[in-house]
């Protein structure tokens, strides 16, 4: 039997507001345990929440660019119910008005057509506090109580585990590049929970979904995902029911586990937060955050490839990071030719190695658009060889020195001069005679351990092309 | 609509109560009469009508972002009934 | 007149006394001291009193400012820095906010003193009676055998029995006003939106307000004065120039238009009190005023609205009180965080919190969220609508504050519909988020006190003031003290 996989996907992202939703607490990751708390984030008796500025306009922010309508007036709901995260056993999230609906995000996999997933809604919360289990107890922190939250949910369109993790990949790029969030699962400022059912291929009812949460990794989606889908295309072929329910992902056992099951289904008595004014959004303030939506991931992309010619992949690469885009622009910019593949090939190639060698992004490199652009002039005038430039990149970027200070330093340049190539093209062959007389006997192998002596007297200078293609010349003589 | 004792005992459990049986049998009573007070609201046509939620017609109320000093941390933990370092102790959450 | 005789006095007549150096502020706090030794056991206002509390002085006397070191006793829902503040319930056992709410701020920095004085209420504000009380009840100083009215009951009858010179209440469906008018003390609730809720522990976040209950109406004013006004820590508050409202303090209402709802004085009032307020009414009459019936016809709906909106807002507002992080934690060897949760609120919620809370969540709940919460909402709106019509065309509306004079402690608690209904006519302004003010007009057979309220438009406090002075003025009132 053959089952289409039916997913939907509820992602929260932190926004990177320098303080919390309702209070001025910092929100910065890593502080020790409750030092970044108050009587607001703490729930105290008498507390009451402000709604910070700057997190509704990241939210507006955030909807416009995933193409969403955004609410004219919009209000804030209480989500009640009990847990010890929740210092007021209520969450002060949004219900019946959220501040948007109706987006989209399209997804582009490898050799298929563009996929859109529509996005049901993207509203404000506020977080909870984190709980560290041990044997008897739990500990509770609040100092993520009261970060500001974005909740962004998908309708059931996504079909595999692969369109789910490129929809994620997607996402994140998009948050990066407006600046809101740090999209880091790692530190729980991305968070992905997944609800999926299976349904008979070409049937349009949708069965029966389970949720699944703590999915720690944009893999442990995927994974979690496949499994899932697995176990449920088990079931329904044994003639079994898929039971509605909850199941976390494990992931030293690889596989999604049931939670003990929840008594009733979750009433959370939604009422309007009656701490918090309403909100009210002009077209004048919409525009004005629009204006201030960068270039997003997939326009550049297309642009880099009409207007610098990259092909997909190559852009793909570059447009990931919104800063690393704009430092391979400035490159593109500062190359003379139109033809840019040589640049292409820098910063794929040994650019994005000496930045993964490093820990950092290509932008975080200490080198200067400018400054790459001479390096790499330097090797398609042929003045160094690439093996070379290698070098001299690893010595830019320890020493911030210019190319051709470190070229001149190291004495890099290459020797082209068709003289003093025939000289040691003529020495190296009068040295090397038995080889010399394999290459002429038709071993063509012979003539690139001719090149590699005069390669090695000449310290690796010899412009290696026009070596080879003198020696060939004097050895056909 | 009556509020009877498996409501009342539904809700008891949504609010986290654990009430005692006779404290349920009486309660179950009192509640009855004071919903079948609030039944009173029936009588009248509310079509149309926008609810109030908030009396004040007040209109984005917000602040800054700005960073202001949080509570020292034994001030936050001060009236903790069980802690341990800078942490909250709670009994084991079971799922 | 003797130094012991200070408590007496109001407190802009010790503040003139001060202002003449007759008296120094440490004279005025052992006066104080002194009559809260004498009858506190009888009347039992304050809660947590230490026999040997000390009520020092903890201003210098270099700044010349507002208050000049007269205390001020809080109620115990308002949060105190460091000072236990327990909305007088078993579950905030021991609770010690670590900060001001935002009117203590004010206070002191008007030169106010803030002691260890919390004054008695009913648990969470939830009551008409002061009998709610984790302590016991408070007794009303006009017969010790009556309650004080309630949730701000210790707040007024220390007022009332000269055991404090200034109180705070709070009100949420007429705890201040109510209260005052048992005890024969002036009650004001202001605007929604008027003073700062930051720092008062929630009961309906969206009817609650702080108010002064004093003496007479001069010292409302004054109290007033220094609580009021825009916090940015409350998204609730308004940003409006705040009056020096003892501008308003005029003695005279000639022209004033005055609107008598013909639906509060129907039956279920006590005759005395109809007739007292009657005669209030002609007074207010031949001092100038006109006085007309006018209709507030939804009058007869407001009780279940208030009593499904408030909980509603109080089931929520009293979820976190679950022994994480403050109060009581329930001692049961062996239990889970979800059994924690239930004994703790079982063992920390009186009687009627837990009906409240109950209430609250069921009109909540799926399935009755239309029919109950939903449906109050709305008629909420009819109701403020009916208020906007009249103050068309009248400055402000007169009634009792309450149907029947202070009762016997015991007589309502066996059945808490009725003790609802003791509210019905200080509610409609917390519906409305309108200000009102009740001020004593007169004393039944049996000597006990009748308040007359007064409900003016939003941020009109000046309008009560002025009609309230008057009648003061041209009254004794205010005079009287009880025997005690």
């Amino acid at each position: 039997m053959l089952y289409e996989p039916v997913i939907g996907l509820e992602v929260h992202v932190h926004l990177k507001t320098k303080s919390k939703a309702f209070c001025g607490c910092s929100t910065e990751f890593g502080a020790q345990p409750n030092t970044q708390t108050c009587p607001v984030c703490l729930g105290f008796p008498g507390s009451l929440p402000v709604l910070n500025k700057t997190a509704l306009d990241y939210a507006i922010k955030v909807a416009l660019a995933l193409g969403c309508r955004v609410q004219e007036y919009t209000k804030f709901d209480r989500k009640n119910y009990f847990y010890p995260d929740l210092p007021k056993n209520y969450q002060i999230s949004q219900y019946d008005l959220p501040l948007s609906c109706d987006g989209f995000l399209d997804i582009h996999l490898q050799g298929a057509a563009s996929k859109r997933i529509r996005i049901r809604r993207v509203h404000l919360e506020e977080d909870a506090g984190k709980l560290i289990h041990r044997q008897d107890t739990s500990l509770a922190d609040f100092n993520r109580s009261g970060i500001p939250l974005l909740e962004i949910v998908s309708e059931p369109d996504i079909n595999s585990a692969g369109q789910a993790h490129e929809y994620l990949a997607e996402l994140k790029s998009i948050l990066e590049y407006l600046d809101v969030s740090d999209c880091d699962m790692e530190k729980g400022s991305l968070r992905c929970d997944a609800n999926i059912s299976l349904r008979k291929q070409g049937s349009l009812e949708l069965g029966v979904k389970s949720e699944l949460k703590n999915m720690n990794s944009f893999k442990a989606v995927r994974d979690a995902l496949n499994f899932e889908i697995e176990r449920q295309k088990e079931l329904l072929d044994s003639g079994q029911a898929v039971i509605q329910e909850t199941r976390l992902w494990d992931a030293k056992q690889l596989k999604t586990l049931s939670m003990r099951s929840k008594e009733e289904a979750k009433d959370y008595r939604y009422f309007p937060e009656p701490d918090l004014s309403t909100f009210s959004i002009s077209a004048d303030k919409i525009a004005g955050i629009r204006k201030g939506i960068p270039e997003l991931p997939r326009e550049k992309l297309l642009r880099f490839i009409k207007e610098y010619g990259l092909s997909e992949y190559d852009a793909s690469v570059l447009v990931i990071s919104r800063r690393d885009a704009i430092f391979s622009e400035q490159c593109f910019k500062a190359y003379a030719p139109k033809e840019k593949k040589a640049v292409v090939n820098w910063l794929i190639g040994p650019l994005l190695s000496e930045a993964n060698n490093r820990g950092i992004g290509l932008s975080d490199l200490k080198i200067e658009p400018a400054a790459l652009i001479e390096l790499v002039n330097f090797v398609e005038r042929q003045e160094i060889s690439l093996l070379s430039a290698k070098t001299v990149l690893t010595q830019m970027l320890d020493s911030v020195k210019s190319a051709s200070e470190v070229i001149k330093e190291k004495n890099l340049l290459q020797i082209s001069d068709t003289r003093a190539l025939e000289d040691m093209a003529e020495q190296v062959i009068k040295e090397n005679p038995a080889v010399a007389g394999d290459y002429k006997s038709g071993k063509e192998s012979a003539l690139m351990f001719l090149v590699g002596e005069a390669m090695k007297k000449s310290q690796g200078r010899a412009n290696p092309k026009a070596l080879k293609e003198i020696l060939e010349k004097n050895l056909k003589k | 609509m009556a509020i009877d004792k498996n409501n009342v005992e539904y809700t008891a459990r949504l609010a986290r109560i654990e009430l005692q049986s006779k404290e349920l049998e009486k309660l179950a009573k009192q509640l009855q009469e004071i919903v079948g007070f609030m039944d009173k609201l029936k009588e009248l046509d509310v079509e149309g009508i926008n609810p109030t939620s908030h009396i004040l017609p007040m209109h984005n109320v917000l602040r800054e972002d700005i960073q202001k000093v949080s509570l020292p941390v034994e001030k936050a933990l001060m009236n903790a009934p069980q802690k341990e370092g800078n942490f909250f102790v709670i009994p084991k959450v079971i799922e | 007149m003797p130094k012991e005789s200070l408590n007496r006095l109001t407190a802009h007549e010790l503040l003139q006394r001060l202002d003449n150096k007759q008296v120094t502020s440490d004279e005025i706090l052992s006066a104080l001291k002194q009559r809260i030794k004498e009858v506190e056991p009888d009347v039992r206002a304050y809660v947590r009193l230490d026999k040997s509390f000390e009520l020092k002085n903890s201003r210098t006397q270099e700044l010349k400012c507002l208050f000049q070191g007269l205390p001020v006793s809080i109620k115990d829902n308002i949060c105190t820095d460091g000072l236990n503040t327990e909305c007088c319930s078993k579950i905030l056992g021991g609770f010690k906010p670590p900060y001001d709410a935002t009117v203590i701020k004010k206070l002191k920095e008007a030169g106010a003193v803030i002691a260890d004085l919390k004054t008695n209420m009913d648990e969470f504000a939830f009551g008409s009676s002061t009998e709610n009380s984790f302590f016991g009840p408070t007794h009303n100083p006009w017969d010790l055998e009556r309650v004080p009215g309630g949730s701000s009951g210790g707040s007024a009858a220390a007022v009332a029995a000269d055991e404090a010179i200034l109180a705070l209440g709070s009100d949420t469906g007429g705890s201040i006003r109510q209260p005052a008018s048992f005890c024969g003390v002036v009650g004001l609730k202001p605007t929604y939106g008027r003073v700062s809720r930051f720092g008062l522990i929630a009961f309906a976040s969206s009817l609650d307000q702080i108010g002064p209950i004093t003496k007479d109406v001069k010292d409302s004013a004054l109290l007033l004065g220094a609580i009021a006004g825009y916090d940015p820590n409350d998204s609730t508050s308004v940003d409006t120039p705040v009056p020096d409202y003892t501008r308003s303090l005029i003695n005279d209402v000639k022209g004033i238009k005055i609107g008598l709802p013909k639906e509060y004085f129907v039956e279920g009032i006590d005759p005395q009190v109809k007739a007292i307020v009657e005669e209030a009414v002609e007074k207010l009459k031949k001092l100038g005023a006109f006085v007309e019936p006018v209709s507030l016809r939804h009058t007869q709906y407001a009780a279940p609205v208030y009593y499904i909106v408030a909980t509603a807002e109080a089931s929520s507002n009293l979820a976190r009180f679950d022994g994480v992080q403050y109060g009581h934690r329930s001692a049961t060897p062996g239990q889970g965080m979800l059994q924690m949760y239930q004994n703790t609120r079982e063992e920390g919620f009186g009687e009627e919190a837990k009906r409240r809370i109950l209430l609250g969540t069921f009109v909540l709940s799926h399935g009755y969220y239309e029919a109950y919460y939903l449906r109050a909402l709305k008629v909420r709106t009819l109701i403020k609508q009916d208020f906007d019509a009249v103050f068309e065309g009248f400055d402000c509306i007169l009634t009792p504050t309450a149907p029947t004079p202070a009762f016997k402690i015991g007589e309502k608690t066996d059945n808490p519909l009725k003790m609802y209904l003791s509210d019905i006519y200080t509610i409609c302004a917390n519906l409305a988020g309108l200000p009102a003010i009740s001020l004593p007009c007169g004393f039944t057979k049996e000597g006990l006190p009748v308040g007359l309220q007064i409900l003016a438009k939003p941020f009109a406090e000046e309008m009560l003031f002025r009609v309230a002075y008057t009648y003061e003025q041209n009254t004794q009132w205010h005079k009287m003290k009880p025997k005690l």
